[in-house]
């Protein structure tokens, strides 16, 4: 079946080829810029998709993909630069104006009521009311004409992810889209229901209709566009033909070019193994989640080992079990820290036993926007002598505290005692990561330690972390950023899927090999996809 | 489309202005409904606003007003606070009265100074225990804290009502759903301020009150279970992730607040009544609600709010009695009244923004 449907979409593409006008450019961006704050999102985009083609964004996380998409649609306002539309400069105000051009969009997460049937939901997001019955008839006959295949009578509950997705691909074309964005479409997706996807997305360019597809997997973008624009850290790396490029190239493109050591590592590990992880599983808690399957893995002191993978693979899962926000006995086989068995241990315990964690998100997670640096302080030492004496807080000792962060980790404040969040993200998370390495963790779970983080904090943080570890701190950093696993890190091993591959160490790797495993192309698990 | 975004900082011609003008237009609303209804709109307002304020013992009742209002106020700002959303004060309030009448009744012979220490004490677990109950649901079987601890209400007050008409009714009370006169012991007594004697009804609850709502204030702004309630109210993940448990934290906070309710009836019946009737509280747990809200959640404030409650609810009694202005009209005005406060608050506190907002549409 598979087979059959790869060969359809060779000649769709041959199709397409041939009938694609020469230089008419549907969309067009000039210098599209986005910041927020100090954070540089978008930094002068150019490119172009032109009528009838399946143009590729390729980014890793982070790269900007989702903020410039967002401009496209009117949900974000560039800050400088303009859209060009046939031509001619356009300013979006919101969705609504953007379907009105002809731009239509489907959100990695999907906007359904699953109380609802098919039918309902899509007159629902129609901006004028037709009869249900003409509704209908709209609705069969599109569905026929791009072979989506669904029912306008189940309700959304009863439909599998792949198929609400096909249902908001239809509510989008039932407002004649010329321009459809697919924002990772096929992160939710199993192989078959991406190879269906393809074949509705080809029949729709060879109508004419252009599809901006947002991705990250190397083997779809070359497989299903026409060109690819690749993004990296807010800017274009390139445009290229899908076709005369190989994945390897892509990934290069995606990541950068084998990165520089930050600091040399030099304390020598020692054979004390810190952390033991073995027989780790932990079943999906909701459809998005992934479930994880069999972690293994051993730190030693001074060592620090890096996981790599996309989001979405089970890094969050994997950190809620390091850190006992989630915890289960019959689940996990072994977690043993510092010879301690802490299965059962709350987030507390472990603090108390001298594990350090820090998860990716700051807003919410691992700071409290709304509140001050002391209270944010407060947060990881509520249980520290020095803070609180018979559960009163020691006002003194915590503001001491909290400035010995601030200076020794170089945070910017704009006052004496801001609210979080009037820092910037770099400076936040230099905050953050100060607050935990300043207790000396012997053991340290982070993830995404550099997330949105400018290029001086980056370095500032990654310094630390080897400090920590020449120290003897055994550390897990759980990262999308390869640069910095290969800055960071002794050995690395990808998440994909809830499973963790063969740990090596990283003078064996490099960033196209790691590139292929993120992506799940390995020979190993692409023979076990297609069984 | 009119949207608030909130103010990063708000000019003082603002923090000045906008209650004065709140206040201005009070008056002038005031002064056209009474004058449309055919009342005299200058004596309304007298009755309304310097009335109550006019004599000191007048004052003085205007903290015992405002006792039952503060107590159960600072209880609910903790739970909201947390984003918990008790509504069943008014039947914790009831429930405290209960034990602390039934310990009374039990001893109508005692003169022990303890009686009313084991009172409180007494009071706070009935309504603590009121409040566990909707606690325990909500966090073993994730039933909805606002319908179970708002329902708990009625069964408590039908519960007093059965006690106070059938086993503890007094047999001299002719019939009428009355237990006995509480034991002297057992009774609040008026403040006696040395040379000046009593003011009003000013009773040792009031004080209680007071003191109650500073330890809550403290509580939250000095110690690590204050920021625990911050903490749960602004960010659940942070909340997990700094370690503390959130069913423990549900819990306490659920009793806390109940057994202050129960506090505030206790102090209530002890104080102004003496004994136990079917109607011992005029809704002061509802009312709580909206001096917590008032106070802006912050525990010293509720002292403020209650008495700025408690003077609305006297004024327009007033007024009632004075001018014979129906409950109606001094309702709507006490309506209006908050209403125009709040508003300036918010006002303060945001700015209106008139850009056309893009409206959320299914696909977004």
């Amino acid at each position: 079946m598979i087979k059959c449907s790869f060969i359809e979409i060779e000649l769709f593409k041959k199709k397409i080829t041939k009938s694609m006008k020469p230089h008419s450019a549907l969309l067009e961006s000039r210098d599209i810029s986005k910041s927020f704050g100090s954070f540089i999102a978008n930094d002068k985009i150019n490119f172009n998709i032109l009528e009838g083609e399946i143009h590729g964004l390729l980014g890793e996380n982070g790269a900007g993909k989702s903020t410039f998409v967002k401009m496209v649609y009117g949900l974000l306002e560039p800050t400088m630069g303009a859209l060009f539309w046939n031509g001619n400069p356009i300013k979006i105000r919101g969705p609504q104006e953007a379907r009105n051009f002809g731009i239509g969009m489907v959100f990695q997460h999907f906007s359904l009521f699953p109380t609802l049937t098919v039918i309902e939901n899509i007159e629902l997001a129609l901006s004028d009311t037709q009869a249900l019955p003409e509704l209908r008839k709209t609705i069969i006959e599109k569905s026929q004409e791009f072979g989506i295949s669904v029912d306008p009578d189940t309700y959304i509950r009863d439909l599998s992810v792949g198929e609400q997705q096909r249902v908001e691909i239809l509510r989008c074309l039932l407002q004649n889209p010329k321009l459809l964005i697919m924002d990772e479409p096929t992160s939710v997706l199993t192989p078959q229901e991406s190879e269906q996807l393809f074949v509705i997305l080809n029949k729709l360019a060879a109508t004419g209709c252009s599809v901006l597809f947002i991705s990250h997997k190397l083997k779809e973008v070359k497989e299903i566009t026409q060109r690819a624009t690749i993004l990296r850290r807010g800017r274009v790396v390139d445009t290229v033909t899908s076709s005369e490029v190989s994945t390897e190239q892509l990934a290069k493109m995606m990541v950068g070019s084998d990165p520089q050591h930050v600091k040399p590592k030099i304390g020598t590990k020692s054979n004390d193994i810190l952390v033991q992880i073995s027989g780790l599983c932990r079943p999906a808690d909701t459809p998005f989640s992934t479930p994880l399957l069999d972690i293994n893995l051993d730190v030693k002191a001074g060592e620090i080992v890096g996981i790599a993978g996309i989001a979405g693979n089970g890094q969050s899962e994997l950190m809620e079990a390091l850190t006992g926000e989630w915890r289960s006995r019959d689940s996990i086989k072994v977690l043993d820290v510092l010879g301690v068995d802490i299965r059962d241990y709350s987030p507390h315990k472990r603090r108390q036993m001298g594990i350090g964690f820090l998860p990716e998100e700051r807003n919410g997670h691992s700071a409290v926007m709304g509140m001050t640096l002391t209270e944010n302080t407060l947060l990881t030492n509520h249980n520290n002598p020095e803070v609180q004496k018979h559960s009163i807080i020691q006002n003194d000792n915590l503001e001491k505290l909290t400035s010995n962060i601030i200076h020794d980790y170089d945070v910017r404040t704009p006052l004496q005692n801001p609210l979080a969040s009037s820092l910037s993200g770099g400076n936040l998370q230099k905050f953050v990561v100060g607050r935990e390495i300043i207790k000396k963790p012997s053991v340290f779970f982070v993830a995404q330690p550099t997330w949105g983080v400018d290029i001086g904090a980056t370095k500032f943080i990654r310094n630390a972390l080897i400090d920590l570890a020449n120290e003897g701190c055994g550390i897990i950093v759980i990262s999308q950023d390869l640069e910095e696993l290969f800055e960071l890190a002794d050995s690395i091993s990808v998440l994909f899927r809830g499973k963790l591959s063969e740990r090596k160490p990283v003078k064996e790797l490099n960033s196209q090999k790691i590139g292929l495993l993120m992506g799940g192309e390995d020979g190993a698990s692409l023979a076990k996809e297609h069984s | 489309m009119f949207y608030l975004t909130l103010r990063k900082e708000t000019p003082l011609i603002f923090k000045v202005s906008v209650p004065i003008a709140s206040i201005l237009l009070t008056i002038l609303f005031g002064i056209f409904i009474f004058s449309v209804l055919g009342y005299d709109s200058g004596k309304a307002l007298y009755h309304f606003f310097i009335s109550p304020l006019s004599r000191i013992d007048r004052i003085a009742d205007l903290f015992v007003k405002a006792c039952p209002l503060m107590i159960v106020g600072t209880g609910l700002v903790l739970c909201f606070r947390a984003n918990i959303w008790n509504i069943g004060a008014e039947g914790q309030l009831i429930m405290g009265a209960v034990f602390a009448g039934g310990l009374a009744l039990s001893f109508p012979n005692t003169n022990s100074v303890w009686l009313l220490p084991a009172m409180a004490v007494l009071s706070f677990i009935g309504g603590g225990l009121w409040a566990f109950l909707p606690a325990i649901l909500k966090v073993r079987l994730r039933t909805n804290e606002i319908l179970v601890s708002l329902m708990l209400t009625y069964v408590a007050s039908l519960f007093l009502d059965w006690l106070v008409r059938g086993p503890w009714r007094s047999p001299t009370s002719f019939g009428f759903p009355l237990t006995n006169y509480y034991p002297d012991a057992g009774l609040i007594s008026k403040i006696n301020f040395p040379g000046i004697g009593t003011i009003g009804q000013l009773h040792w609850g009031v004080f209680i009150a007071i003191l109650v709502c500073l330890l809550c204030w403290f509580m939250m702004q000095k110690t690590v279970f204050g920021f625990q309630v911050k903490l749960v109210g602004d960010s659940h993940k942070a909340f997990r992730y700094s370690g503390f448990s959130e069913s423990k934290t549900t819990m306490m906070l659920f009793i806390i607040s109940g057994g202050l309710a129960g506090l505030a009836g206790m102090i209530e019946v002890s104080a102004n009544i003496g004994q136990l009737q079917p109607n011992i509280s005029f809704g002061y747990g509802f009312t709580a609600i909206i001096v917590a809200f008032l106070a802006r959640l912050n525990p010293a404030a509720v002292i403020l709010a209650g008495l700025l409650i408690a003077l609305i609810e006297m004024g327009g009694d007033s007024a009632q009695i004075a001018l014979a202005i129906p409950k109606v009209v001094t309702g709507v005005f006490k309506g209006i009244l908050l209403f125009l406060l709040l508003a300036g608050e918010t006002l303060t506190k945001y700015q209106i923004n008139v850009k056309p907002r893009q409206r959320s549409v299914p696909n977004d």
